[in-house]
């Protein structure tokens, strides 16, 4: 059994290398139909074997996976070794990772299907599955780095992937320096993780936790740090450039700048959240440390609000979706601390649905805006795109949390976990994922209202070409309607009472907030009308009464009301100054030292001062001394003269003392 | 045949040099000839390396394949020749890369391509010869003589400011060489014998090793290049022709490396303990300062060179790591991973740097230019071009996945165990290294192509491709599985590690 199941996990992995390698070296000699087929084929038989091992793992509980597939090298007595552990949290993300980027491959085709960069597109979005399985599936630190870093390179070659739009090509080099900023972290966790546990494998450094609990380490004189805090504190910062969690989230919106296919599959439903799954995967490290529980339910929380509130402000359509992703990986982040890892992933789960499905949508509008994003410029398209419009309406449904759809449970959750948590950040926590469902609720409206009710604002040239998406475009909404519908009442109860994620998410039980949750638990339908006696319900339906009065019923309401608060309005439009605060110290910051070091240092200092001057020096000196050395005989026959004399004298007289 | 008893390392030393002086009895005359027969002994050389490859017994503790005679018998002066694990890989490096730079000239150099073949071909056997030369007086031979084929290319086939750039190349290395004499010819005065093995064993006082160490230092940070001695490369880079550069790039810094790991840390091991502080803080600033500095350069070679000045501080950070983790530890278990994440990084960044001058190459043969704000949108016309490019840039920001990664990884994770903040300060090559490479990219590659000479451009042809591909190859080969070059330099490693965390002070 387990070396068939062996086979099954490698091809899991190659099969969309292989795609991806066949569209991009020879896309030419295949053509667009070719492309789309040879990498279809390759990501569908990811995703059945992926399904296949989902029932192995979770539904018949088979017990972990965990081998090596070769060594990658030795050194200093450590094997780095390329490997897999399959558990029910890497299986679960496994079929989440493949299945969305099926979906999304098919979409593809309609979506590009007029643009000359087709065959390269589809090798891309290929390859990014490669990466992002190899992420969730790998056993070991090493391998995790790696697949973090491959799908920040096809994140980066997707986001340019228009390459003459200049603002393409500076949101991708953006988003990877961000991201390298992260990974700057992480990678010192890696290091870090090395020095105590002398080894990068996952189980072996779980399994010799208790020995490095209460090690510490000096890192400014005189400061002991545990080396559990700066370890988890490391990796969390991976974790914030690619989860986009404040202040490392500025590349994210400008992610946007990629085709939408991307924004869906990578900046929303799957690479985005490899860092919440890191640090469930890490679960036992972070569990060890409350001082970094406590910063990541902080940075969560102000994620989670803050971001929400810019995407009230945005007019582009794909940029509300984008702010709303930044808030939602807020909550999950903000579960992480509250060490509900579990809702995290449920929430990441359900969120790679409906998120999916709402940038898919918004896809299908832009396309058939013929590639206007500016919602001020659209409406009433609910009558020319039903199908589009309702897949829609059920996506934005489980973003704002409404009772029964898929995102209600996992936020749910989330907001419970917090509200139990009894870390001294839980409180705040609280508060912002609260006011956040009013938020997410009210700009998710905003944009339903603005896109698809009210009057047509688009041009005449769109409006008489309006209609609705083709079945290559719609079929995907439609298949994923349905998880971001009905997903949640059939993981809620295996979840919270069921043991889900078995022995892959280890909780200490004085942080076990899930527990008191799952006392509490008495059936899905309990779930919901329980939901009923607490605050985000109510929340979420005054954000959408709130969004029909200013949208749909009094559509001048909003201008007013900016006038009023003009000074917050513009906070909001600068979105917190951040990219002018990263533009003007970083960017413009590193350039000045750069030609400062090169101008001073090198061209000044060390080679006009030192290299050339010492040639100077030696010029000078020759110039002297070639006097000297004249050419004329009787020159000479003087110094011969004049030093006979002087040796003369020194024989005479001795030297003087 | 009997393949076991050739002798090897000696061919490989002078196949390419009787074979480079042949091409110039062929002449510039019968100019298909003179390419295809350079294009053979190239080929036929990195078969040699290859076969010394594969007959390397991996687990053997010392010299292999060694050639012993006297040569002028009254200094005791010997033709003394042997490789180890350290030796073999930077071989093979050097025999690979002489066959891109014989095919990278293939079209592009039109006048006296005889003499250049020549220098090229003789300039391989000389550096085989530094890396197998067991004899300090040969070695140095073979060390100096390096420097008269370089002088030629910069000089004959170089850019305008060239006579600068040569003389400042020449002076500086040959400065810093001459110390190096003094050191050898000292270690004679002790040992009786210019045997390096011997130098190696002899126990040296601590004054002494301090002033060979000094002496040594000049000749080979000036080499490999470290921070502050490194001004001569940008210029020598930018003045160079292709493959004048790529030579300087992949293989000449590595005799800077190669010489530490040779002669500085084995013979004077107390006095690289002492100076381990001093030698880290000048490569971590190499690592940052010259990571600034690269990302301000608007010539494209320039801040490539200034980007290897860089890549060379993790290879110097990891030589003197282990002297702190030993001392700190007191065991040796740590040590060894810096050191071959140093060894690793010079053969990775021999392709790298190698790669990323021969895409300047292909760019300057087309436009005759290596500045940034000439190009603009490259890949509108060149696609098959950027592509590679782009996994170059990769390579050299240090993605897991390609040779470049894997280096630095070593080195990182090595130096944390000495200090968390000399890991902080190497790891910041991440987001530099990202910034600068990629920024030039983007500048470069990217956009709409604005100039109509850009828009224009014809995509590499299959001679170029073929080199590119070569490159891509390995560098991907290498960071996917870096196990075998691991194998061959283990054991040699081990003993070099053993061999310095003893003292030599009586």
């Amino acid at each position: 059994m387990f070396n068939h199941m062996e086979t099954i996990y490698l091809s899991i992995v190659l099969a969309p290398l292989l795609g991806s390698l066949v569209a991009g070296l020879f896309g030419n000699s295949i053509g667009r139909a070719g492309a789309h087929w040879v990498t279809i084929i390759g990501v569908a038989i990811s995703s059945l074997l992926s399904m296949i091992v989902y029932k192995h793992h979770v539904i018949n509980s088979a017990p972990d996976y965990n081998e090596a597939v070769y060594t990658w090298l030795t050194s200093g007595g450590i094997d780095f070794q390329i490997g897999f552990l399959i558990d029910p949290l890497s299986a679960t993300m496994m079929v989440v990772v493949s299945f969305v980027s099926w979906m999304i491959h098919i979409y593809t085709i309609g979506y590009m299907h007029d643009d000359p960069g087709y065959q390269r597109f589809f090798s891309y979005i290929s390859l990014f599955t490669f990466a992002m399985l190899m992420l969730v599936m790998s056993n070991n630190f090493l391998q995790l780095f790696f697949g973090w870093e491959a799908v920040g390179l096809v994140s980066y070659l997707l986001i340019g992937f228009w390459y003459k739009k200049e603002s393409a090509i500076f949101a991708n080099l953006k988003a990877f320096i961000v991201n390298r900023v992260g990974d700057f972290g992480f990678l010192l966790g890696i290091a870090a993780i090395l020095m105590y546990f002398n080894t990068l494998d996952y189980i072996d450094v779980f399994n010799n936790l208790e020995q490095h609990k209460d090690t510490t380490i000096t890192i400014i004189n005189g400061e002991s740090w545990s080396v559990m805090t700066v370890i988890c504190l490391s990796l969390f910062i991976g974790a914030m450039g690619k989860s986009a969690q404040v202040p490392l989230h500025v590349w994210l919106p400008d992610s946007m700048e990629g085709p939408t296919p991307i924004s869906a599959l990578i900046h929303a439903a799957t690479m985005v959240t490899a860092g919440i799954f890191m640090v469930s995967r890490m679960s036992p490290l972070f569990e060890l440390s409350v001082t970094t529980l406590n910063f990541i339910l902080v940075i969560g929380s102000i994620t989670a609000l803050f971001m929400g509130l810019l995407g009230l402000v945005q007019n582009d359509i794909k940029r509300v979706v984008a702010y709303s992703t930044l808030s939602q990986l807020g909550y999950m982040t903000v579960a992480l601390g509250a060490s509900a890892y579990a809702a995290a992933m449920f929430h990441l789960v359900t969120h790679a649905f409906f998120k999916a499905l709402l940038f898919l949508a918004a896809g299908a509008v832009i396309i058939v805006m013929h590639h206007e994003q500016d919602m001020r410029k659209m409406g009433g398209l609910f009558k020319y795109m039903p199908i589009t419009s309702i897949t829609c309406l059920v996506g934005t449904l489980a973003l704002i949390g409404f009772p029964g759809t898929s995102g209600f449970f996992s936020k749910d959750i989330i907001i419970e976990a917090v509200h139990h948590s009894t870390l001294p950040a839980s409180n705040f926590a609280y508060y912002a994922v609260l006011s956040g469902v009013f938020v997410t609720a009210l700009y998710s409206f905003r944009l339903f209202f603005m896109t698809f009710f009210g009057k047509e604002n688009m041009n005449r040239e769109t409006w008489k070409n309006l209609h609705e998406a083709p079945a290559v475009v719609t079929t995907p909404l439609l298949v994923l309607a349905v998880p971001s519908l009905l997903l949640g009442l059939f993981l809620v109860e295996p979840l919270l009472t069921g043991n889900y994620f078995g022995s892959a998410i280890y909780v200490s039980p004085e942080h076990d907030v899930l527990s008191k949750i799952s006392a509490e638990y008495h059936g899905v339908f309990y779930f919901i009308t329980h939901a009923f006696l607490y605050p985000p319900v109510y929340l979420a339906f005054l954000g959408i009464f709130v969004a029909w009065l200013c949208y749909i019923k009094y559509p001048d309401l909003p201008g007013k009301f900016v006038n009023r608060i003009e000074f917050i309005h513009q906070i909001l439009i600068n979105k917190y100054g951040f990219d002018k605060f990263n533009q003007i110290v970083f960017a413009s910051g590193a350039r000045k030292i750069g030609s400062f070091l090169s101008q001073f240092g090198d061209t000044k200092i060390i080679d006009g001062l030192i290299v050339n001057g010492s040639a100077k020096s030696i010029r000078v000196f020759s110039n002297i001394i070639r006097n000297i050395q004249s050419g004329y005989l009787y020159h000479y026959a003087f110094a011969v003269i004049i030093g006979l004399l002087s040796l003369l004298a020194i024989f005479v007289h001795g030297l003087p003392h | 045949m009997n393949l076991d008893n050739l002798p090897i390392l000696s061919m490989l030393i002078w196949l390419p040099i009787l074979g480079g002086i042949w091409t110039l009895i062929i002449g510039d005359q019968q100019e298909r000839v003179v390419k295809h027969f350079s294009f053979i002994i190239s080929i036929s050389t990195f078969l040699l390396s290859v076969l010394l490859y594969y007959q390397f017994d991996n687990d053997f503790l010392g010299m292999q394949f060694v050639e012993e005679f006297y040569w002028i018998e009254s200094f005791s002066i010997k033709y003394h020749l042997g490789v180890d694990g350290i030796a073999l890989p930077l071989i093979i490096l050097t025999t690979f890369t002489t066959i891109l730079v014989i095919v990278a000239a293939w079209e592009v150099i039109d006048k006296n391509i005889s003499y250049y073949m020549c220098s090229f071909l003789v300039l391989t056997g000389l550096m085989n010869g530094v890396f197998v030369a067991l004899d300090s007086i040969l070695f140095y031979v073979f060390w100096e003589a390096m420097l008269i084929p370089m002088f030629l290319i910069i000089g004959i086939w170089g850019g305008p400011n060239r006579v600068y750039a040569t003389i400042k190349f020449f002076l500086y290395t040959f400065f810093g060489s001459v110390f190096m004499l003094v050191a050898l010819l000292y270690l004679y005065s002790v040992t009786g014998s210019f045997n390096i093995q011997l130098s190696q064993e002899a126990p040296l006082g601590l004054t002494a090793q301090k002033l060979i160490f000094i002496a040594f230092f000049l000749a080979f940070a000036v080499k490999i290049p470290m921070w502050p001695v490194h001004t001569w490369l940008p210029d020598a880079h930018v003045e160079a022709p292709t493959g004048g550069s790529v030579i300087l790039a992949a293989i000449m810094l590595k005799m800077g490396g190669y010489g530490f790991l040779r002669f500085s840390l084995p013979i004077a091991p107390d006095a690289s303990l002492y100076f381990a502080n001093t030698m880290i803080l000048l490569s971590l600033i190499a690592i940052v300062y010259i990571g600034f500095v690269a990302l301000v350069q608007e010539d494209m070679k320039k801040l490539i060179a200034y980007s290897s000045i860089s890549h060379m501080g993790f290879v110097t950070l990891g030589f003197f790591i282990p002297f702190g983790i030993i001392a700190a530890t007191n065991s040796n278990a740590g040590a060894v991973m810096g050191m071959e994440g140093a060894m690793m990084q010079m053969i990775s960044h021999g392709f790298i740097s190698a790669a990323l001058f021969l895409c300047v190459g292909v760019m300057y043969d087309r436009l005759h230019s290596r500045m940034i704000k000439d190009y603009g949108g490259v890949v509108n016309s060149m696609p098959y071009f950027a592509a590679f490019m782009m996994l170059f840039a990769m390579a050299n920001s240090g993605l897991p996945g390609t040779s470049g990664f894997v280096g630095e990884f070593l080195v990182i994770l090595s130096s944390f165990k000495l200090n968390f903040w000399i890991a902080f300060t190497a790891a910041l090559t991440l987001i530099l290294g990202a910034a600068y490479t990629l920024w030039m990219y983007k500048r470069v590659i990217f956009g709409e192509a604005i100039r109509e000479e850009v828009s224009e451009l014809k995509d590499i042809d299959a001679r170029e491709g073929f080199i590119l591909f070569l490159l891509a190859g390995v560098i991907l080969l290498f960071g996917v599985w870096p196990a075998p070059l691991f194998d061959v330099m283990h054991v040699t490693i081990q003993q070099l590690i053993d061999h310095i965390s003893q003292t030599k002070i009586l």
